[in-house]
């Protein structure tokens, strides 16, 4: 189980990166995609000035086989970009979710929000607890 | 001789056949040219003989219950009485027209009556219409009737309250009335309290929607007191009748508090699933919603019976026509010939079967609740997945001794549920034969785990690829996908 | 059995059933009947309905079901079997569902349907939900006066408490067809309106302006939905993929099942490969075993009540398994000539009908737009003159009043039916009864 510790987490199993730029890149974790199974199907939000969403709204959603499960945004911002290639190769979620798998790119509000955001500590704990 | 893999029918003939004979007296066709398609493409060309040898070989690809035990929880797959076959086939019902005078269709509207007053007397409730095509038609039905009902008083309440136990169809019914769903936790029995239905209560809730016995095949003990909890507010209580098999001549819905009940009449009375439908979902109503109930209803007029139109508080139709009328014929075959007496007999059966099912298993698998069940019995693969072995193994295992595989991964609230429906036409040979299976499985997963995980071994296909169906969906024939 | 479980009697089995709820006494039900007994039963009641020469249609359609047919839908394998969520051993029903939606979007002229709803009137609902779900900023749909009125009632039904959703109804032109100039007024400037809907053939058995109403959908943006009753007709008018229809839906009783007195039917649904995801229903795809063998399983489920939950597209759970498997294999037997030549068949008597009545009993066709095999006359005080030939035995249509009560132009309105299981001598007789006028 990854759970690299220069990012940031949800307790909904969404990963943050903030980038030198300051903007934030999101996507869902090894547990997430573990516990949903080979992804079928992704839909995002489109990327734009006016696609602004709320912290812990749903934003996308993920498809796999047997479950489709809501992706919660991790901070409120603008969606400045959406990852494209995912819709043709949903399958880069399963196999590289800290990379190829990511989501969307925001535009954070807030930096408060952003401190809020789980340690990768944190969230190693929480998703201890649930594996048992 | 192993069975084969049979092409699909697209794949056979040849250019000039036909499996019927039409006589076409002249080519003129009384319509303008730009009104037609130039020709029927990708129709196949076959003979009569082609076409049943292909049906027939697809038949025996398919497991059934006229096979072998069929032991799906929450699907009552109890025998399916072949005489009802022969009733819905009668010319006499087959080919009577829905606006036929209604002079001129007494018996249907008589069997309509009649079957209605039966599903009443059965659920304890005082209206019934059989409109409904199946059982998610018909909780649609009843939610509609709920909300129709709280507009007549005029309030609009928005939530409805859900367990969590409960079938997918409940929150998909309540969100198609513009509801929202707030989930009710089972508890440690497994069941909703009635503290819990308490702590959510309000005046905004429309109803609380529940399945008695619940998915996990036990009686929910607090129903009394929770229907007091929501009639108190205001709110009605929708049962959704699905496992009506473990109730039926023991306890009735009307009096748990219930005021809206959908029945299956695919499951409880025997009507064939048919590879998934036809089913039909009858709707019975509490006195004072029956002006709510789909249009129309049949009443006596002047010494006979017709279809009364003239229903101002009606919901309105769900389905054209009346129901599925072939199904209720069939259904009504199936009460005529057990009665009352007979009725009742099957639920104790039934209940009596999945208890004897536990109580022989309970050592193997983890039981999920280690309480009384009714007729049906939640397993977990809790003692198989310390060995690798999961619940899809073991059902994917069960296949290869023969059997169809419970149901799986249902309800929600259990992990790596297996789901046990007996129903009361099994003989007590089959289930010890179940039991012996499953019995070997537990053992297989503890000797050649393999084995079971890469299960199944004997059947005309291995695990199918359902990832590659939902990334890359092929939904119909076509050259290019014909050879994979 | 009983000392497996540790008790003494089955009374003992219900502890969890409180003492209050449990029943005192039996059901108030006779006691049941031997397998004779009950048919003698049934056939008393099946006896009590008449079986009378029949011109009715309106949604039900009399036509000739082959043997084979009945043979394919009584194997048990079929009629006893679940949902197919064991595919390994269920390939019978699934391959089945997936010859069955290839047939159904070669029929409409679609690329894709799914594994049937549960009769055109619920499918023609969802269509309209559907609609509303890929646009979701607009809420009007028009839908044309020639939809079956049942059909608008259930969809009426169905968009009451969605929270969103508004029909409006177009009028038809004198012709019969959907007033275009109507719909473009009501479409207006286009931005509000998620689709546009129409009858083809529509109830009064119209053959409607599709491809015209489509082009107006079209430029508004909206999706064009057409609606079938007579699943027939498509095999011989241009299909609605063609005519630019986004979502067919259809009623398919016709294509090998009984009338039944109105059910089980059949829905159909087709739509375009962009709009895959916003389909309702069950879906069957094609995919490989592990050892590369092709094989086909339930797709797509995602969409479906039993994972989304009060996200679903629809609460839909069973399909029409059996049904859709008749119309399979009727598709199969007619075939790519079978079918189509039936449909001509259909058409030429349904016209040498309309011109008899119209030389013989003077009886002219109220709508002169082209049909396929229903179409509507009016006869003067249509009623008396419909219950004096039922007397005469004879039932010579569906009084269009009967469905459109209260609208003066229907009063007088007949809806007549011809198919291939006509006989001369019904036509003879209808003729003769609808001619003889009652005494001024």
């Amino acid at each position: 189980m990854e759970i690299p510790d220069d990012l940031h987490y949800t307790k909904e199993h969404e990963w943050v990166r903030v980038e030198p730029d300051g903007t934030c890149t999101v996507g869902i974790t090894d547990y997430a995609q573990e516990q949903l199974g080979d992804i079928v199907f992704v839909e995002l939000p489109k990327a734009g000035e006016e696609s602004e969403v709320t912290r812990d709204e749903p934003m996308a959603v993920v498809e796999s086989v047997k479950a489709a499960s809501d992706v919660y945004a991790p901070i409120s911002g603008v969606v400045i970009e959406a990852n494209d290639e995912l819709p043709n190769s949903p399958n880069a979620i399963n196999e590289d979710p800290y990379g190829d798998g990511w989501l969307v790119r925001i535009q954070p509000k807030s930096q408060a929000e952003l401190e809020e955001l789980m340690s990768a500590e944190d969230y190693e704990e929480l998703v201890a607890g649930l594996i048992d | 001789m192993k069975r084969q893999l049979e092409p699909p029918i697209f794949e056979k003939g040849s250019v000039g056949r036909s499996g019927v004979d039409v006589a076409v007296g002249s080519t003129d066709i009384p319509l303008d040219a730009s009104l037609l398609r130039e020709e029927l493409d990708g129709f196949p060309e076959v003979s009569e003989p082609e076409v049943v040898r292909h049906y027939v070989r697809l038949s025996q690809l398919n497991y059934s219950a006229a096979t072998n035990f069929y032991p799906l929880g929450s699907c009552t797959m109890k025998y399916n009485p072949v005489a009802n076959e022969r009733a819905a086939a009668l010319a006499g019902f087959a080919g009577i027209h829905p606006y036929a005078p209604d002079a001129t269709v007494q018996g249907a509207l008589a069997l309509i009556r009649d079957l209605e007053q039966w599903l009443c007397e059965i659920s304890g409730l005082q209206a019934v219409s059989l409109q409904p095509a199946a059982g998610a038609q018909g909780e649609l039905t009843g939610m509609k009737i709920i909300r129709a009902f709280h507009e007549s008083h005029g309030r609009a309440r928005k939530k409805v309250l859900i367990p969590e136990s409960a079938h997918g169809t409940n929150p998909a019914s309540a969100t198609l009335c513009g509801y929202d769903s707030v989930s009710i936790p089972s508890d440690a029995r497994g069941l909703i309290s009635a503290q819990a239905v308490r702590d959510r209560i309000d005046e905004d809730v429309a109803a609380l929607m529940v399945t008695n016995p619940n998915t996990l095949g036990l009686f929910e003990e607090d129903i009394v007191e929770i229907a007091e909890i929501v009639h108190g507010a205001g709110g009605l209580i929708y049962m959704d009748g699905a496992n009506m098999n473990a109730l039926m001549g023991v306890a009735k819905p009307g009096h748990m508090g219930a005021d809206v009940l959908q029945f299956n009449l695919h499951k409880t009375f025997s009507t064939p699933h048919g590879g998934g439908g036809p089913g039909s979902g009858p709707v019975a109503v509490r006195a004072d919603l029956e002006p709510f109930l789909p249009r129309p209803r049949v009443i006596e007029r002047d010494g006979r019976l017709a279809w009364e139109w003239n229903r101002p508080q009606s919901i309105g139709k769900v389905r054209s026509f009346y129901g599925n009328f072939g199904i209720l014929v069939r259904a009504w075959s199936y009460m005529l010939a057990n009665g009352g007496d007979g009725l009742t007999e099957a639920t104790r059966t039934a209940v009596l079967a999945a208890n004897y099912v536990k109580a022989r298993l309970r050592g193997r698998y983890h039981l999920a609740y280690d309480r009384p069940c009714m007729h049906e019995v939640v397993l977990t693969d809790r003692i198989q997945a310390r060995l690798g072995v999961k619940t899809l193994d073991v059902a994917k295992r069960l296949l290869d001794y023969g059997f169809h595989a419970p149901t799986i991964y249902f309800p929600l609230v259990v992990a790596g549920a297996l789901m046990i429906e007996p129903t009361e036409t099994e003989s007590l040979e089959t289930l010890d034969d179940f039991i012996e299976a499953m019995e070997c499985i537990a053992g297989e997963a503890e000797t050649e785990p393999a084995k079971v995980r890469e299960a199944p071994h004997e059947t005309v296909l291995s695990r199918l690829d359902e990832t590659r169906a939902a990334r890359f969906p092929v939904l119909t024939w076509s050259v290019q996908q014909a050879r994979p | 059995m009983l000392a497996t479980i540790g008790i003494g009697s089955v009374d003992e089995l219900f502890p969890s059933v409180p003492a209050a709820l449990k029943a005192k006494a039996a059901l108030a039900l006779p006691d049941g009947l031997g397998e004779r007994e009950v048919l003698e039963r049934m056939q008393a009641l099946a006896d009590a309905n008449e079986l009378l020469p029949s011109f009715q249609g309106a949604g039900a359609y009399r036509h000739f079901v082959p043997a084979a047919v009945s043979l394919v839908m009584s194997r048990s394998e079929f009629a006893t079997s679940y949902t197919p969520y064991q595919p390994e051993v269920s390939q019978g029903t699934l391959q089945a569902a997936f010859e069955f939606q290839t047939y159904v979007a070669r029929l409409t002229g679609m690329e894709v349907a799914n594994a049937s709803m549960y009769d055109g009137a619920s499918a023609f609902a969802e269509a309209l939900l559907m609609a509303l779900r890929v646009h979701k900023n607009r809420p009007r749909l028009l839908v044309s006066a020639g939809i079956h009125p049942e059909y608008l009632e259930v969809a009426r039904t169905y968009l009451e408490g969605y929270g969103r959703g508004q029909i409006v109804e177009i009028a038809l032109a004198a012709d019969g067809r959907t007033d275009l100039e109507a719909l473009q007024a009501a479409i207006g400037s286009g931005s509000d309106v998620a689709a546009v809907a129409v009858g083809y053939p529509n109830f009064f058995g119209v053959i409607d302006d599709l491809a015209g109403a489509g082009a107006l959908a079209r430029k508004a943006g909206a999706l064009c939905i057409s609606v079938t009753t007579e699943a027939l007709a498509l095999a011989l008018l241009r299909s609605p993929g063609e005519c630019g229809a986004d979502i067919a839906v259809a009623e398919g009783q016709s294509l090998g099942l009984p009338v039944s007195y109105g059910g089980p039917g059949l829905g159909m649904f087709a739509t375009r490969t962009a709009h895959l995801r916003q389909m309702p229903g069950r879906l069957v795809g094609q995919t490989v075993d592990e050892e590369g063998r092709r094989g086909y399983v339930l797709t797509l489920s995602t969409r479906e009540q039993h994972i989304r939950r009060e996200k679903a597209t629809s609460n839909i759970c069973t399909n029409q398994g059996l049904a859709a498997l008749c119309v399979t294999v009727y598709m199969s037997l007619t075939g790519r000539r079978g079918l189509r030549e039936l449909a001509i068949e259909n058409t030429q008597a349904a016209h040498r009908v309309a011109e008899r009545l119209t030389r013989e009993a003077g009886l002219a066709l109220a709508l002169s737009a082209p049909f396929f095999n229903e179409f509507t006359i009016e006869v003067p005080d249509c009623e008396a003159a419909f219950d004096r030939a039922v007397a005469g035995g004879v039932i010579p249509g569906v009084k269009v009043a009967r469905l459109l009560p209260g609208r003066p132009e229907h009063k007088n309105r007949l809806l007549v039916t011809v198919t291939e299981m006509t006989r001369a001598s019904d036509v003879d007789l209808l003729i003769d009864r609808l001619r003889s006028r009652a005494a001024a």
